[in-house]
């Protein structure tokens, strides 16, 4: 039966050329347009490490108080100095690393080639289990090179390139702000997007390569100084790099792996337990007001989707079902015309079934060519989607097999149910009436 | 309007056509006013100046290889300064921390007092010197510009206060709205007070975000060089159309006076107009998008309409035939599907205009959006009136050509 009903709707489509493009066509752009910036808002959404997001938690210690809170009573979105550095001898968690954004120049050891300017994080050696960076020669470094402050670096696999022809340079030496770091690791190509290990100075999405990683308190002992934000409720008292590390101006990026919720809620309360402690001493003027946020969680509190992102995708959306809603009458017109057509058929026996398969079966084809139509006009608007929305968004937007799958199935379902209220119609027509009147 | 009450009596006859169409021009409205809304928003934000002389500045992004002290850098910004200001095309240049239009940077809360807590507002810091006011080309509108010796120097987290600042006319009239400022003090997060020696007109911000609008154009100038290991702005301003030349001289001067500095390749050297064009990427972008979708609505749902009305047209042949047999004359017939049009457009648009309005209200909540003013609402709705009555013109005009001849054959 199906083939015949085939049959039938591809003979009516093709009675009525106009009527049909212009269905195909509205399909077609609805659903391109929806899935255009459904590409994108899915690239920014996503899950950076799924794997393991929900064992990602962000420490939050509201050090500034009443007066430093945001109107939603939210403890400022990093740490200073000293708190940090509390968190990381306490060691609460399985793994855990403060971090700060760092940007030193490289100086090449051919003294004809100009220096260079790289950016990193100083961390410690548990930021490269705990994020399961990948590697593709060595490893990172020791918890000994932590507190021995030692010389090494991790470096990118494109810093790798440009240094060291991508040759295994483990062992070899950097030259990083004038002293010498010995390469112990040499990344894969990693680049999660978002930068959810540090957020707040990457502002999310990030068109650089994080090429450089040093040792934190190496990083701090020889001064690199941190090349992030730096937010400060007061002036801080002492000058210079250190009088920074002194001060209460949060610019240290925390991230803590625990594995299952009891081991949150323990960190949690030690959090509490150490604002307390503070509370009482006469550090803090005010009650614990810490925050421990999983990794989705603090994605989506540090607005990391763009707002624009989602206006493109609601507006997309808007237009798919106005699409539908002009399909709808345009197939109601197309359907109705035809019902003589139906009266004669329904008088020589087919049930309102019959009439709805055969009325649905044009409607999937409808939605279906809309549908290819549609990939095609997605594939154009992913490549060219850079030209309206920002360029290091916008150039995470793929077309994937499952986005051409999404595609097809959107256009033919949204046809399909934008046909059943025709069909209905349709079914509904009276044979007799029909028979009569003509 | 005798016509009124056959037209109802035909729309209760095809109701689900009738919704169909007024659902999707209240829908159509609704998009079409937030997204125009978007894109006036979105135009009157990338066409705000910057106060500065666009035209002929550029930017350079000096980095330093290697470490030297606050004072050894800070000899190097002065030779590097004199290098610039020499070049034939190059008619002055400054040192800076930052640049407008940057994308944010160093910003301070200003107070009154030094006790007070609640700050009476932000401005954000540029850094420079004696020539910065000439380089960026801002007019001084009131008091003086800094003296050479009143320029210090400032290296890494250096609690440095200075105590002579120029500020913008904005800022001046948001501290000393009685337009008092000049010779007053203010206090940008320091312990010291800062006198305001010059007031000059329009200078933006470096970050030009939704939090930036609240104290948009309020800027302040301290007098020093930023002797930072990091690095810091040249910002070059070349002599009337000579900013090609400017571009490929400064970099060249500047490697062959000192080699240990980064300038990167790629996004070292920036002319304004390229700064500007990246401040506002995603406002020009999120404008094309709005308007694409906009366009494409609005030729889905005059064909739609074209569509559905000539196939009312189609079956309604019989009666039209009957109704000029009886006398109506072609111009009853047109004006009866445009009143019909217009019936159903009328329903469209109130749905509509409430749509629009909770859709903008939602996204108030939701979105940093700001309200939509009526103004567009109401441009909207002439708008698909006449899309709708230009749309039915085509099918109405073949019904009207109907021959009274068709009210007698059987089919």
């Amino acid at each position: 039966m199906f083939a015949y009903y085939l049959e039938l709707a591809l003979r009516s489509l093709k009675r009525s050329p106009g009527l049909t493009a212009l269905m195909v066509l509205t399909i077609a752009f609805g659903v391109a347009a929806s899935m255009t910036t459904y590409s994108v808002f899915r690239a920014v959404s996503g899950d950076p490490i799924p794997w393991k997001s929900a064992k990602l938690f962000v420490p939050q210690i509201d050090n500034w108080g009443p007066n430093g809170r945001g109107s939603d009573g939210e403890p400022p979105n990093a740490m200073d100095y000293n708190d940090a550095i509390t968190l990381m001898r306490d060691h609460r968690a399985k793994l855990q690393s403060a971090m700060y954004q760092i940007s030193p120049s490289i100086v090449p050891a051919d003294a004809s080639k100009h220096p260079i300017n790289v950016s990193g994080h100083a961390v410690y050696s548990e930021f490269f289990p705990m994020l399961d960076v990948p590697f593709l020669y060595g490893s990172g470094w020791s918890a000994d090179d932590d507190t021995q402050r030692a010389a090494v670096v991790v470096i990118s696999s494109k810093l790798n390139q440009k240094l060291f022809g991508g040759s295994n340079s483990v062992g070899k030496t950097v030259n990083v702000e004038g002293k010498d770091y010995r390469v112990v690791g040499v990344l894969n190509d990693w680049n999660p997007q978002p930068r959810f290990f540090d957020v707040v100075n990457s502002g999310g999405f990030s068109t650089g390569v994080e090429d450089v990683f040093l040792p934190f308190q190496r990083a701090i002992t020889v001064g690199i100084p941190n090349d992030g934000n730096t937010n400060c409720n007061a002036v801080p008292t002492e000058s210079g790099f250190v009088g920074l590390q002194h001060s209460a101006c949060v610019w240290i990026a925390y991230m803590a792996e625990l594995d299952d919720a009891a081991a949150a809620t323990a960190y949690k309360q030690y959090l509490d337990g150490y604002a307390h402690d503070l509370q009482q001493s006469g550090h803090f003027g005010w009650a614990p007001n810490n925050r421990l946020r999983d990794l989705p969680a603090w994605l989506d509190n540090q607005h990391v989707v763009p707002s624009d992102t989602k206006v493109s995708l609601l507006v997309a959306l808007g237009l798919l079902l106005a699409c539908l809603v002009n399909t709808a009458g345009l197939l109601l017109a197309k359907f109705l015309r035809r019902s003589s057509e139906i009266g004669v058929r329904r008088a020589l026996g087919a049930p309102r079934m019959a009439i709805y398969a055969q009325f649905l079966t044009e409607a999937g084809i409808i939605g279906l060519a809309g549908g290819v139509l549609g990939l095609l006009l997605t594939g154009v608007g992913v490549v060219s989607v850079g030209w309206v929305l920002p360029k290091d968004i916008a150039a995470l937007a793929r077309v994937d097999f499952s986005l051409l799958t999404l595609t097809l199935l959107v256009a033919v379902i949204a046809t399909t149910l934008a046909g059943l209220y025709p069909t209905f119609r349709a079914s509904r027509v009276q044979p007799a009436w029909q028979l009569k009147s003509n | 309007m005798m016509q009124i009450k056959p037209i109802l009596a035909a729309m209760r006859h095809h109701r689900a056509g009738t919704v169909l169409i007024a659902l999707q021009i209240a829908l159509t409205l609704a998009i079409v006013c937030n997204a125009l809304f978007i894109i006036q928003q979105r135009l009157a934000h990338l066409s705000e100046p910057t106060g500065i002389d666009e035209a002929s500045l550029f930017v350079i992004h000096n980095q330093w290889a290697g470490q030297s002290s606050t004072p050894q850098i800070d000899a190097q910004i002065q030779t590097d300064l004199a290098t610039m200001r020499q070049l034939p095309a190059v008619r002055d240049a400054s040192p800076s921390n930052s640049y407008p239009l940057r994308g944010g940077g160093w910003d301070n809360f200003i107070t009154l007092t030094p006790e007070q807590v609640q700050p009476t507002t932000d401005g954000s810091v540029y850094l420079g010197d004696e020539q910065t006011i000439d380089t960026l080309g801002v007019k001084l509108l009131a008091g003086r510009n800094f003296r050479a010796d009143e320029v210090g120097r400032i290296g890494l987290r250096e609690d440095v206060f200075p105590p002579v600042v120029i500020v913008t006319r904005a800022l001046a009239d948001r501290l000393y709205p009685d337009g008092s400022a000049l010779g007053k003090p203010l206090y940008a997060m320091s312990p010291t007070p800062s006198t305001i020696i010059g007031i000059v007109d329009l200078l933006q911000r470096q970050g030009v975000s939704t939090w930036d609008t609240t104290y948009a154009y309020q800027s302040l100038l301290w007098p020093m060089r930023v002797a930072e290991p990091q690095g810091l702005y040249y910002i070059v301003r070349a002599k009337p159309g000579q900013l090609a030349a400017a571009m490929r001289e400064v970099p060249k001067a500047l490697n062959a006076q000192n080699r240990m500095r980064i300038i990167d390749p790629k996004d070292g050297e920036l002319s304004f107009a390229q700064v500007r064009e990246r401040a506002y990427d995603s406002d020009r972008g999120m404008a094309i998008l709005m308007g694409i979708i906009s366009a494409v609505l609005l030729a889905i749902t005059a064909a739609g309409i074209v569509g559905l009305t000539s196939f009312w047209v189609g079956q309604r042949r019989k009666q039209i035939g009957i109704r000029r047999a009886l006398g109506a004359t072609r111009h009853d017939i047109l004006s009866y599907f445009l009143t019909e049009n217009l019936l159903i457009g009328g329903i469209g648009v109130v749905l509509g205009t409430l749509l629009a309005i909770g859709i903008n209200l939602w996204m108030v909540t939701q979105f940093e959006m700001a309200r939509l003013s009526l103004g567009y609402v109401v441009i909207g709705v002439i708008a698909l009136l006449l899309l709708g009555q230009a749309s039915v013109l085509t099918p109405a005009l073949r019904a009207s050509r109907v021959s009274p001849v068709e009210a007698t054959r059987s089919v």
